[in-house]
C-alpha cells in the first residue's frame, strides 16, 4: 500500500503526489496512493506523522532519516543527493521505496 | 490579508540575534529596505536562504538592507525559538538582521502569510514589491528573479516590473 499523509497548511503535497504518480507510471506500476488528511496536532501523534508530505509504501516511510522526527503539523524537510533542502522528497528516494 | 502596494511600514523594534534591538529607525539611512518573513525551520525557507543572502551581499553597498523576522509560535515549534534562531544564523553566517517577532505583532502589521514573503520599501518606505523571491525554490529552475529586479528597477529610479508574486512557502504559525 502507499500512502502519501498530508497537512493542508504546507503547499508540497501536490507536487509530492504528481512526482510519485510520475515514479509509479516510469515503474509500470499501476497502484492507488491513499491521500490521508492530518488535521490536528492530536492526528499527527497518533499518525506519527513528521510532517507534510510523508509517503509511506507497505508501512515503511520512503525516507528513514526524517520519518523519527517530532510528530508535528509542519512541512517536512528532505535532502537532496546534493545535499540541498526540498520540501518534497526526491525522485531517487521514491524509485529506491519502490522498486 | 497582507498590506497593499503603496502601504508604509509597520513601525518595530524588536530583538535581533546579534543581541542588540533593532528598530525602524535605525534603518533610516537605507535606501530600499526588505523585511523577509521568514523562520528556521521551514524547507521553503532553507532552499531559498542562500539566495536571499546573496541579495543581501549583492546589494548591502548599494544601501539595500535585509531584514529577516521570524514571528512563528515557539511553543509548537521550537526550532524557531530565539536560541535557534541565534544558532542558525551563525552557522550559516546571515548577512543580515535576523530578528524575533515573539508577540507577532509586526507579522500582523504586515499581514504576513507565508515564510518566506518578502516585503519591499522604497525609500519613503511605501510598498513597492510583496510575494516570493523567485519564481522556484529549485535554484536551478529560476526564470524570474522578481526581488531582485524590483530592486534594480528601484534603484534605477524605475517602476519594479513585477509588483505582486504568490509568496509559496510554509504559513506563518500564528499563537
Amino acid at each position: 500500500m502507499i500512502e502519501l499523509l498530508y497537512w493542508e497548511g504546507c503547499p508540497s503535497h501536490p507536487e509530492a503526489k504528481a512526482l510519485l504518480e510520475q515514479v509509479l507510471a516510469e515503474l509500470g506500476r499501476d497502484d492507488q496512493i491513499v491521500m490521508t488528511e492530518v488535521r490536528s496536532d492530536e492526528e499527527a501523534e497518533r499518525l506519527r506523522f513528521p510532517g507534510s508530505p510523508t509517503i509511506r509504501v507497505d508501512g515503511s516511510d520512503v525516507d528513514l532519516e526524517g520519518a523519527n522526527s517530532r510528530p508535528a503539523l509542519t512541512c517536512r524537510i528532505y535532502y537532496l543527493p546534493d545535499g540541498r533542502v526540498s520540501p518534497v522528497p526526491s525522485r531517487k528516494q521514491l524509485e529506491a521505496a519502490l522498486r | 490579508m497582507s498590506i497593499d502596494l503603496g502601504s508604509e511600514v509597520p513601525s518595530f523594534a524588536l530583538p535581533g540575534v546579534d543581541g542588540n534591538d533593532h528598530s525602524l529607525d535605525e534603518y533610516g539611512d537605507a535606501k530600499l529596505l526588505v523585511l523577509v518573513q521568514s523562520c528556521n525551520h521551514c524547507p521553503y525557507v532553507q532552499a531559498w536562504e542562500g539566495r536571499l543572502m546573496a541579495v543581501a551581499r549583492d546589494y548591502a553597498q548599494q544601501g539595500v538592507q535585509v531584514v529577516a523576522v521570524n514571528s512563528n509560535d515557539v511553543s509548537r515549534y521550537p526550532e524557531d525559538s530565539f536560541d535557534e534562531m541565534k544558532a542558525r544564523a551563525e552557522k550559516r553566517g546571515f548577512p543580515f538582521d535576523y530578528l524575533f517577532d515573539e508577540d507577532q505583532s509586526l507579522a500582523r502589521a504586515l499581514g504576513a502569510e507565508r515564510t518566506p514573503e518578502v516585503f519591499l520599501f522604497d525609500e519613503k518606505r511605501k510598498l513597492r514589491y510583496h510575494g516570493a523571491i523567485d519564481d522556484s525554490r529549485d535554484e536551478d529552475a529560476v526564470t524570474n528573479s522578481y526581488l531582485r529586479e524590483a530592486i534594480e528597477a528601484l534603484l534605477a529610479g524605475t517602476e519594479p516590473p513585477i509588483t505582486e508574486t504568490d509568496a509559496v512557502g510554509c504559513t506563518v504559525k500564528w499563537k
